[in-house]
């Protein structure tokens, strides 16, 4: 049987990013379905009646959700090509617990740089440097995160380096000048066909945050 | 080679007792730390810098930190006995997400309820009221929130009931009137060995929190 795979998705959205990229690391064909926020569809109140938020990844009609627990999902549905996760127990404790510390430490920092006002962007900007240093730290001068193969936690972060030229411009810093071997690695990525697919212009985002901003009612 | 398996962590905590429940579940011998929370170890701090938390699991030296991480360790080094996870992808991707929607959404709330007073306190019991009412739905009529089985979803909750009478007491309101089926699903879940052998007495919780609310929060 054919399998049948939707993805309901949000193209600025770095968690939407993550499902993208999982999928095209595994070929699998899917249907996205751009949502709109602001007007959510009956499909996406259904298939995420609890949080009532992208991503959603629709498998033969049942729907999984939380972004960190679709790719993990993918790559035990689809184990054969380009694993995702590592298979020593302690590499897969330690590749989830760096993608728990992304979900936890970056929203709130980021989120002022490109919703707050005033000093708020300065606290923003002054915290997410520091989780770019400690995750910084953490790459070494390894090639991913995971060592030498793209994995778990270079798909939770590389997301948000479309939004990277965003914070920069906002909270007139470079990341580059901060944590040079992060952009190094943003960069390696980028150079995934899967990752290349899924992200959107850095450019597009920036333009577009004036317009999310107002639509969210933040002025 | 001999396992060597610590455990730092704090009596009444219900993200340590979901460590303790796993590694009962499979038979592992362990050591059992006590950590004092407002004068952490140096053992702590080394095994946790990023967030210097409790439980740590350290296995044969190396750590493990964040609780739902550590619970799926333990299911996938210890694979033999009691699966914790089911096998099937999706059935997992269920349980990875209710898991973390415990997670998610009673943090704030559970906070709130044990350190405040009326409107903070009032706004974070009908929080998590609303929680305790989703879950509810959701274990259904179900033994376990797994299905048959006890498995993550249980064990990721379970240590929460022995804080509900914290929780009824301080905040005034009954959690065992409003939801008799995750009562019966608890005390299902207290017929296993590993978790009657984990849970704190609820009269011990009680005290020590009242003692707080009392002392540093001067509360009566």
């Amino acid at each position: 049987m054919a399998d049948e795979v939707i993805l309901l998705s949000y193209w600025p959205s770095m968690f939407g990013m993550r499902a993208m990229i999982a999928l095209e690391e595994k070929n699998i064909k899917f249907d996205y379905r751009e949502q709109d926020l602001f007007n959510k569809s009956q499909i996406l109140i259904e298939t995420n009646p609890v949080h009532k938020k992208i991503p959603v990844l629709i498998h033969n009609g049942k729907p999984i959700c939380e972004s960190l627990i679709v790719v993990e999902y993918i790559d035990e549905t689809w184990p054969g090509e380009n694993q995702l996760l590592p298979s020593d127990p302690y590499q897969r404790a330690q590749a989830k617990f760096w993608a728990d510390y992304i979900d936890k430490k970056v929203n709130g920092p980021t989120r002022l740089i490109w919703a707050g006002k005033g000093e708020e962007i300065e606290a923003g900007k002054k915290e997410f440097i520091e989780v770019l240093k400690t995750l910084e730290t953490e790459l070494g001068d390894k090639t991913y995160f995971g060592g030498e193969t793209f994995g778990f936690v270079d798909i939770a972060f590389i997301g948000f380096y479309s939004w990277f030229d965003a914070y920069e411009k906002l909270a007139s810093f470079s990341i580059e000048a901060e944590c040079p071997k992060v952009i190094a690695w943003a960069k390696r990525c980028l150079k995934r066909e899967s990752v290349a697919k899924s992200l959107p212009d850095s450019d597009k985002v920036t333009k577009y945050i004036p317009e999310l901003k107002k639509r969210l009612g933040i002025e | 080679m001999a396992e060597e398996v610590v455990l730092l962590d704090y009596w009444a905590s219900m993200f340590g007792m979901r460590v303790r429940i796993a590694l009962e579940e499979k038979g592992v011998k362990y050591e059992y730390r006590e950590e004092d929370l407002s004068n952490k170890s140096p053992l702590l701090l080394e095994m946790n810098p990023i967030h210097k938390k409790i439980p740590v699991l350290i296995h044969n030296g190396k750590p493990i930190c964040e609780s739902i991480i550590q619970v799926q360790y333990i299911d996938e080094v210890w694979p033999d006995r009691n699966p914790i996870l089911p096998s099937d992808p999706y059935q997992r991707a269920q349980a990875r997400f209710w898991s973390d929607y415990i997670d998610k959404k009673t943090a704030g709330p559970c906070k709130a309820l044990q350190r405040e007073t009326g409107e903070k306190q009032e706004a974070a019991k009908i929080e998590f009221m609303e929680v305790l009412k989703t879950l509810d739905s959701e274990l259904g009529d179900k033994s376990f929130f797994g299905g048959n089985v006890f498995g993550l979803v249980d064990i990721a909750f379970i240590g929460f009931y022995s804080w509900f009478h914290t929780y009824e007491e301080v905040a005034n309101f009954s959690i065992v009137a409003e939801f008799p089926k995750l009562i019966a699903w608890a005390e299902r879940c207290l017929k296993r060995e590993s978790v009657a052998k984990v849970l704190p007495d609820s009269g011990k919780v009680l005290k020590s929190v009242s003692d707080y609310r009392k002392k540093i929060l001067g509360i009566n």
